[in-house]
Parts: structure tokens; C-alpha cells; sequence
């Protein structure tokens, strides 16, 4: 790997000063940011780690919210939203293995934005808010496609709210070689209506399924979208699956997830 | 070149690191700690997990100079303080839960984070919570077998033979 400067600066304000420089780039962890780097795909020469700054960190009630950290790890996630919205703490569980989980963060997930990772599920499927140091962005206009965000060069997020549900569940369907969904499948219910977020499957990255969320939202039952099938164009297709199996899975996963909503 | 301050296995150690020094090679080549092994240095195979304030951590992946302050244990951390075999170590050794012994001090850290978590898991627990370790001699039977043995239950019948 090539060598760099390593700074760890203990506020957002200190951190979105150095991240002024084009040759810096945000550290929130590393568990795929420094495979790549080993990899040389990704060589900055200053690396700001997020992880000492003690205001991204954490979760905490807020209303009818969950406000969770950026730098909150997989691990933190698990244990401690378990309470206020388990579907979220079951989420985090599933990601990579108990040693990733013990540094992976929420915000370097969705900075990544791997299509097969996934919090960018969660998000999406809640409908949440992506805080960052200069703004509130929507979820539904954060994920612009494969490892592309709305944020800014130098912008971090600090934190995300997610609008807890009344019921919800995230079915993954496990890539066990590299622990990512194959495909995976967030529902969560409102009293304004369902929300339907898909990750693993598609080129494009996460994706609502807005035909599901419509029959869901008149009836809240696996039963109820039985007959829906989800186009297979623009699907992932390499050797764990095929185009048309990731779009069978997208309705399979959605039912199981609708059965285990609460 | 920065030096770099943690807590290994109960002592106040320092050491030189550059940005890219990874956990692993500080243990390995900075303090001479060998017993903490690099298998894939791609972040799949678990040989190099280490306890960082308790909590498991791939040491391949993770930069020291992140770590500044903290609590390290390692597989030398392991053994009772005479020396002898601590309780997961003897376990491995008694139902011979190791075969090349490569990925053996991760397979043991990993071990003990679980049963700091969960002191008497299940067998699909023990399999579950190691998943990110992997044995290419593929011993896991005895591997879990030793969990077992090491959290105190029944190491004789295991549900998937």
C-alpha cells in the first residue's frame, strides 16, 4: 500500500477542514476502504479517520426517530437499536462477521454505496435522513447508482435519522463467500404507506420496488404480492446468480420480509 | 514515522508506525509478537483477529495509528500467567482443534470474544459467531468441538455428524 499522512482530528469542524485538500480522503473504519487501498484502487495521500470524533458516534431516541452516528459500528448498531427498532439492530447483525462489525460504520457504508451492502437498504426502506456537516439529504435522493452518492467532494455525513416503523424486517438472501446480500430485501410500514428497498440485485444499486410498496400499502400481506413479478432488466448477473434468479429473489425476499415484519 | 502507544496483553508498549502501518505488522515486526498470523491480508480468512478493548478485530485490517490508547490482546495474552495453557488454549489442544495451526490464533481470539459475549453458546452459535475464520485444513469439527469443551459443555456429540 502506498504510504500516506494519517490525522485524526477529534470534531467535524477540525475534519472538514483537513478534507479542504483534493488528496485527502475520509477513513470511517476501513473494512472495505483499506482492502482497497491494499489493492492500490484507492491511494490518497492524507487519511482523515472520522472514528475519534465523539459527536458521530452513537444512537439515540429523538421522538419518533432514531438518530444513529456515522462512525456508530455494526457492532454498536446491534446492540443498542435493538430496543427501539430491532429491524435495524437485526440488519447490522447480519453485516460481514463479528470482527467487521467490530469497526465497519454505518456512515462508510453508505458513502461506499456497494450495491450489495446492506444499510443502503435500511435508508432507503425507512425513508431516512442523511445528515451531513453541510446538509439533510432524503434518502430517495442520496443513492445515484453503483458507489455513487449525492455527496459532495469533502462532505461527510455525520449522522442518519431513521423514521422508526410501525413494523418492519430486512430478508437477506446471504452471499456467504463474501457475507454481502445476494440479494436483500427491507420493508417498513407506515400509517402513511409501505416502503420497499432492494439491495444486492440491481446494477444501479439500491432501488424502491414501487409496484410491491403500492399492493403492500392496501394490504400489508406476503399474499398480497404473490402474483408480482419484478422485471429482470438492469439485474446483477454473475456466476452466484443469474439476471432473471436475482429478480425471482426480489419477490421471494420481499415475502419473507413481509412475514417477518414486527 | 510517529510512535505509536497501546495496552498489549496488560503492558504499555510503543512503537514506530507509519500511516499505512497495519495492526498486524505493528504486533508482528514492532513488538515482535509473531503468534498473531497473516493469512490472506485480504480481510477474509480471520488468522490475524486480535481483541481491541475487548472486541474482535481483523489486524490486517485496521491501521495502528487509529489504535493509538488502546487495549490489545493477542494470542501470547492468552496463556495463564504461569505460562501454562489458559482454558481455550488447552481446549484447542485437548480435542485437537487444529490440524496445520495457521489459523489457530484466530480461531482462538475469536473464541474468546464469543465466550466473553455468550458464555455457553450453542453449537450453531459457535459456528455462526466464526464464520469470518477460516480453517483451510477444513478442521472445524474439532474446532468446534474445543469451543465446546472450552465453555465448559458437552464437546462429545456434536449435531452435525
Amino acid at each position: 500500500m502506498h504510504n500516506f499522512e494519517f490525522v485524526k482530528p477529534s470534531t467535524v469542524a477540525d475534519a472538514v477542514a483537513v478534507l479542504a485538500n483534493a488528496e485527502a480522503q475520509p477513513f470511517a473504519g476501513g473494512q472495505t476502504l483499506i482492502p482497497s487501498m491494499k489493492a492500490r484502487l484507492n491511494a490518497p495521500e492524507i487519511l482523515v479517520s472520522l472514528t475519534g470524533i465523539a459527536e458521530m458516534n452513537g444512537v439515540r431516541r429523538d421522538g419518533g426517530a432514531l438518530v444513529v452516528g456515522a462512525t456508530t459500528t455494526h457492532a454498536a448498531v446491534a446492540r443498542d437499536a435493538a430496543s427501539h427498532f430491532p429491524a435495524l439492530a437485526a440488519l447490522a447483525g447480519q453485516i460481514g462477521d463479528p470482527a467487521v462489525r467490530t469497526r465497519g460504520t454505518l456512515g462508510g457504508s453508505l458513502a461506499n454505496n456497494d450495491p450489495s451492502a446492506c444499510y443502503p437498504a435500511a435508508v432507503l426502506g425507512t425513508g431516512a435522513t442523511i445528515v451531513t456537516n453541510a446538509r439533510e439529504i432524503a434518502a430517495d435522493d442520496y443513492f445515484q447508482g453503483m458507489f455513487t452518492t449525492a455527496l459532495d467532494e469533502g462532505e461527510i455525513i455525520t449522522s442518519v435519522r431513521f423514521p422508526i416503523p410501525e413494523k418492519a424486517a430486512y430478508a437477506k438472501f446471504l452471499q456467504p463467500a463474501s457475507r454481502f446480500a445476494l440479494t436483500g430485501v427491507f420493508v417498513a410500514k407506515y400509517a402513511s404507506g409501505v416502503r420497499v428497498a432492494v439491495t444486492g440485485a440491481s446494477e444501479g444499486g439500491v432501488f424502491r420496488w414501487a409496484e410491491a410498496e403500492a399492493a403492500l400499502s392496501s394490504g400489508f400481506d406476503a399474499d398480497s404480492i404473490g402474483r408480482l413479478s419484478h422485471p429482470s432488466d438492469g439485474m446483477i448477473a454473475d456466476l452466484h446468480g443469474t439476471a432473471e434468479y436475482r429478480a425471482h429473489l426480489v419477490r421471494v425476499m420481499t415475502q419473507r420480509a413481509v412475514r417477518a415484519a414486527h | 514515522m510517529t510512535k505509536v502507544n497501546m495496552t498489549v496483553n496488560g503492558r504499555a508498549v510503543s512503537a514506530e508506525a507509519e500511516g499505512r502501518t497495519l495492526l498486524s505488522s505493528y504486533l508482528r515486526e514492532g513488538l515482535g509478537l509473531t503468534g498473531t498470523h497473516v493469512g490472506c491480508d485480504t480481510s477474509q480468512c480471520g488468522a490475524c483477529v486480535v481483541l481491541v478493548d475487548g472486541q474482535p478485530v481483523k489486524s490486517c485490517t485496521a491501521f495502528a495509528a487509529d489504535l493509538e490508547g488502546a487495549e490489545v490482546t493477542t494470542v501470547e495474552g492468552m496463556a495463564n500467567p504461569d505460562g501454562s495453557l489458559g482454558v481455550i488454549q488447552q481446549a484447542f489442544q485437548d480435542y485437537h482443534g487444529l490440524q496445520c495451526g495457521f489459523c489457530t490464533p484466530g480461531m482462538v481470539m475469536s473464541t474468546a470474544a464469543l465466550l466473553a459475549e455468550n458464555p455457553k453458546p450453542s453449537e450453531e452459535e459457535v459456528r455462526h459467531y466464526l464464520e469470518g475464520n477460516l480453517c483451510r485444513c477444513t478442521g472445524y469439527q474439532n474446532i468446534v468441538r474445543a469451543v465446546m469443551a472450552a465453555s465448559g459443555q458437552d464437546a462429545g456429540a456434536l449435531a452435525a455428524e
